[in-house]
């Protein structure tokens, strides 16, 4: 196993290395320790003293959306048939399609390369996974939109998954690959705060009204 | 102890749960025929197929498997891969050959799903598999070729 595992790391030396910086591709996976610490989400506390209900409702979407335009969410979200991928925003390196069901193309699946969970392949690049890794459907493309865009979007159920708003809450607050976007792996930043704040957020603004900034 | 099914036989493996299956393909079993690439799953050169899905055995822990049965390039046959080896040799597509196991097993899954792909199949189904030669517009012609010599 030791054996292997020298083996191993020398030839990635030798091989992906030159591959690596031929293509490019280390441009899109910045080294773990070389971003700035992940920004926080206001707890809700912060917004009780605005008595406008449409102003907090606002302040609130507005605060929440700094995960919603993140690139942990964007990357997924794309307004094309092609992902994006790291704090960059690329597009995806190799080259690959929604396909038909947001899986990915006939044999060039999202899972064919995208496991279960992620895996770490060096201390500072994994490569992400989640059981239902894919992406979100077209209608409900978020990238290159506002974030009252997207808003008005969340709401509206033809664009939503035929998302109740208790269900778009559920979805924000539970849903496993959402939830990915806080344990990302090494070489991306998380998306501010925690899904659970993240979610708290979503109900308040859905509380007050769902209003759209 | 991981019991695996590689090439449709029952495996026993003696490697750490969290150990790359490619790893225990070429260092456990001997099976050299799957290559290794980057270890990042960005080349392709590591395909094996995982009931019959291409996948990057360099980044699928063999905990991860499970009971999906593995098939790697030693293991590729039947009548429509024969197609497809003939084609690949009268096209002479290989220069070097690294990448050229990954290829095989990208477009055996391929022509599997997809009988009689386009242009726009192939480039979709294949992208993810690197070649620093620099063979695709032969990869390309003889998996046309072979699409066109399997019977209808």
């Amino acid at each position: 196993m030791n054996m292997t595992n020298r083996h191993m790391n020398r030839a990635r030396l030798l091989i992906a290395g030159g591959w690596l910086m031929a293509s490019g591709c280390l441009q899109a996976q910045p080294a773990a320790g070389a971003s700035a610490p992940a920004p926080t989400l206001r707890p809700l506390s912060q917004f009780s003293n605005i008595a406008d209900d449409k102003q907090r409702s606002v302040a609130l979407f507005v605060e929440a959306g700094k995960v919603i335009q993140h690139p942990r969410c964007l990357n997924c979200h794309p307004s094309g048939d092609r992902p994006l991928q790291g704090d960059g925003m690329q597009l995806h390196q190799p080259l690959v399609l929604r396909g038909k069901d947001g899986f990915g193309a006939t044999a060039m699946r999202c899972a064919s390369c995208h496991g279960a969970r992620n895996f770490d392949a060096t201390r500072a690049f994994s490569v992400p996974g989640d059981k239902h890794w894919h992406l979100a459907p077209i209608e409900m493309a978020w990238h290159g939109r506002t974030l009252g865009q997207i808003c008005s979007q969340l709401k509206d159920r033809s664009r939503n998954g035929d998302r109740t708003m208790a269900q778009l809450i559920e979805h924000m607050a539970h849903d496993g690959l959402v939830g990915w976007a806080w344990a990302p792996g090494a070489g991306r930043e998380p998306a501010p705060g925690t899904q659970k704040a993240f979610g708290e957020l979503i109900e308040a603004w859905a509380a007050s009204g769902a209003h759209c900034p | 102890m991981t019991t695996l099914t590689i090439n449709r036989k029952p495996v026993e493996v003696q490697a750490e749960p969290d150990t790359p299956l490619l790893w225990v393909l070429r260092g456990e079993l001997q099976l050299t025929g799957t290559k290794f690439g980057c270890g990042m799953a960005l080349c392709g050169a590591c395909t094996v197929h995982l009931d019959g899905e291409p996948a990057r055995s360099c980044v699928t822990p063999i905990a991860a498997v499970g009971p999906r049965e593995v098939t790697t390039i030693e293991g590729l046959s039947g009548p429509q891969v024969a197609v497809l080896k003939a084609a690949w040799i009268d096209v002479d597509v290989v220069q070097c050959g690294y990448c050229q196991s990954g290829q095989l097993m990208a477009a055996a899954a391929l022509l599997r799903q997809i009988p009689k792909p386009t242009d726009a199949d192939i480039d979709a189904a294949m992208a993810g598999n690197i070649c620093r030669c620099g063979t695709y517009p032969r990869i390309r012609a003889a998996i046309h070729q072979a699409a066109g010599m399997q019977p209808a």
